[in-house]
């Protein structure tokens, strides 16, 4: 078909299309099917003229078309996704992150990835209720309306489940930074100091721990010392600057900063303080670091200096030689990143790369380093040092000291081969 | 009244205000609860000494019968897991191996906590659907598969709290890390070539295909 009668036609659907049929089903869905030609126009790299697109000789939906906005129809692919053999229940599952699509240090918030133990309730936030009790001076309960009026703090921070990698310990297996790293998601959060509630309520001499019970099906629960709680921890009602999504624990969840996420228990409806840990089966079945001689780590609540290259990757493979930016993000939960080492050569010689500004504390830290790729195979690795002056380890030192079996914090420096035809694979070297 | 009276009343009125702030704690948001109001929400039984742990009893024959109706379908009748959902029995002695088994028996360090579990969050299609005497058997029985209480046994919250788990001293409370102290070599830090120990990735299978959920 010629170009002009597709182009004439095109017109001629798309201002029908736009003032009927598009306000009836949605502007932008009416308007993807209006340009037939995009798949057609060569855009100047035949040697012919560019050409002038539909999109720009026609009007788009006016505002409002979609009150609450959504990411192009063109970007269909970036989205969570899970392991199906990993969990045998959706409902007690995890899914994660697509890394490999994200710039900057903000995970958009419908990306962050979810981890659920019974499901995803659905709360109306009118009903839910805050209580806290136990060995405090005044048991008190608070509605939602009630913590918006305390004074309010943002922060931006990571949160990593402490599985992150685990399906690693024993050998490369994910092809794909989704899957080895896409635990892990960092947004800004505006709540309320637990200390100033902890105020509130007046903690009774003698309480050293508190317990978090979430409002979901699995009325989770954790038991969090209470010099933590008192230091920096968060009772979010927040994310990116809205209500948290309700797969992040709307209305109300707590944030932990730097701690494993387990801990940063959502949907929180409880908070109990005593003076010992509760021993319930996530800090004693689960979320505890099995080692060699089988006795098992409990309360190992940081993670660890991590960091991974997120372009290229295996999802995003290299098109040609010549220059390019090797990217990743890396992060601490004792604090800040203070530097990230690269190596092309599988770790015998590194150069540190840029880390984009601000670096904030306990957040992810994105770093970037210019690359010219000749077409050789290189084994690209990256290396966090937090303030701390903390080492991100290399697989081999871990497995040293920890043996395989421990599930979680694994933090290891990641390996990436690229091949000589650009494509990348997840590989653990010595 | 003149501008400087009013000014006056109300300065006073705002130490008036000022004074009763600081006679009552914090902000003064959020409401005073009872205990008994609390009540249908406190529900957690402290894993170390059973605190919590409601009145009631049940036996391991009851509690072998709930299990055959209400959790079977998952993890087997003798806890043994149905596919790949969790065996609850068994493993004791392999948490050295190359693939424990990390199961109630084997590896949970404190009996309540089953309790506190099972109530909060089982059955996994209707948690909290049980009655305390039926959450007692049901520990009962899962107790019994797992050689802590005999099939004639029967639980209540003393018995229960008595019972000595088998991996009660299978765990290091504190966190050791940083465990692993690696040293950032910038130049020569290797010798020789790459050796690489893993690289399956791409052929295994396991990792998901990358279209999108429709």
């Amino acid at each position: 078909m010629p170009p002009d009668s597709q182009k004439g036609e095109s017109m001629n659907t798309g201002r029908r299309g736009f003032f009927g049929r598009g306000l009836a089903v949605g502007g932008i869905a009416a308007l993807a099917v209006q340009h037939p030609k995009i798949a057609a126009a060569s855009g100047g790299l035949d040697g012919k003229p560019l050409e002038v697109p539909d999109w720009t000789k026609m009007l788009g939906p006016g505002v409002t078309a979609a009150p609450y906005g959504s990411p192009s129809e063109f970007e269909k692919n970036v989205v969570r996704r899970n392991v199906p053999w990993l969990t045998v229940s959706e409902q007690a599952s995890i899914n994660f992150t697509p890394l490999h699509e994200l710039d900057g240090i903000i995970t958009p918030s419908g990306l962050c990835f979810e981890r659920h133990h019974g499901g995803v309730p659905a709360i109306e936030p009118d009903l839910h209720r805050l209580v806290i009790h136990g060995m405090v001076r005044q048991p008190l309960v608070f509605t939602m309306s009630d913590l918006v009026r305390f004074p309010s703090v943002s922060r931006i921070h990571f949160l990593e489940c402490p599985a992150n990698g685990g399906m690693e310990w024993k050998g490369a297996q994910m092809a794909g930074v989704q899957f080895s790293h896409g635990m892990v998601h960092c947004c800004e959060w505006t709540g309320v100091r637990l200390s100033t509630l902890l105020d509130e309520a007046g903690v009774a001499t003698g309480a050293k721990w508190l317990l978090a019970e979430g409002a979901d099906a699995a009325a989770m629960t954790r038991s969090i010392p209470l010099d933590k709680a008192l230091d920096d921890v968060i009772v979010a009602y927040s994310q990116n600057g809205e209500r948290i999504r309700p797969e992040q624990g709307y209305p109300l969840r707590l944030i932990v900063p730097g701690w494993e996420g387990n801990v940063q228990v959502k949907w929180l409806r409880r908070i109990k303080l005593g003076d010992r840990p509760w021993q319930h089966r996530e800090e004693t079945s689960k979320y505890t670091d099995l080692m060699p001689d089988g006795k098992a780590r409990q309360f190992t609540f940081v993670q660890e200096a991590n960091s991974v290259i997120t372009a290229p990757c295996p999802e995003k493979p290299l098109q040609a030689k010549g220059a390019y930016e090797v990217r990743g993000i890396a992060w601490s939960g004792r604090g800040k990143i203070s530097r990230v080492d690269v190596s092309l050569d599988g770790g015998a010689n590194w150069q540190s790369a840029e880390l984009q500004t601000p670096v904030l504390d306990k957040c992810l830290t994105r770093f970037r380093l210019p690359w010219r790729w000749q077409g050789e195979p290189v084994f690209l690795q990256s290396r966090a040092i937090d303030e701390t002056g903390y080492v991100q380890p290399t697989i081999e030192q871990l497995r040293h000291v920890r043996g395989v079996n421990s599930v979680y914090h694994k933090n290891s420096i990641h390996t990436w081969r690229v091949n000589q035809d650009g494509s990348i694979d997840n590989v653990q070297i010595l | 009244m003149s501008r400087f009276s009013s000014f006056v009343l109300a300065a006073a009125g705002l130490l008036a205000a000022s004074v009763a702030a600081a006679q009552q704690r914090g902000y003064g948001i959020g409401h005073k609860i009872t205990d008994a109001q609390i009540a249908p929400w406190n529900i957690d039984i402290g894993g170390e000494d059973g605190k919590g742990l409601p009145p009631g009893k049940g036996s391991v024959a009851q509690g072998e019968k709930l299990f055959i109706e209400q959790c079977a379908s998952c993890h087997g009748e003798f806890g043994e897991g149905n596919g790949r959902w969790p065996e609850l029995m068994g493993g004791q002695g392999t948490l050295k191996d190359a693939d424990p088994r990390k199961t109630i028996g084997s590896f949970w360090p404190w009996a309540p906590t089953i309790f506190d579990y099972v109530r909060r969050t089982m059955p996994f299609t209707a948690p909290q659907s049980l009655s305390n005497d039926e959450t007692y058997a049901i520990v009962a029985y899962l107790l019994n598969i797992n050689d802590l209480l005999p099939a004639d046994g029967v639980l209540d919250a003393k018995s229960l709290a008595a019972i000595k788990m088998p991996n009660r001293d299978g765990f290091i409370v504190g966190d050791p890390r940083p465990d692993v102290k690696a040293e950032p070599c910038m130049k020569d830090c290797k010798q020789g070539q790459v050796k690489v120990l893993s690289d399956l990735a791409k052929s295994l299978g396991v990792t998901p295909d990358q279209k999108p959920k429709d």
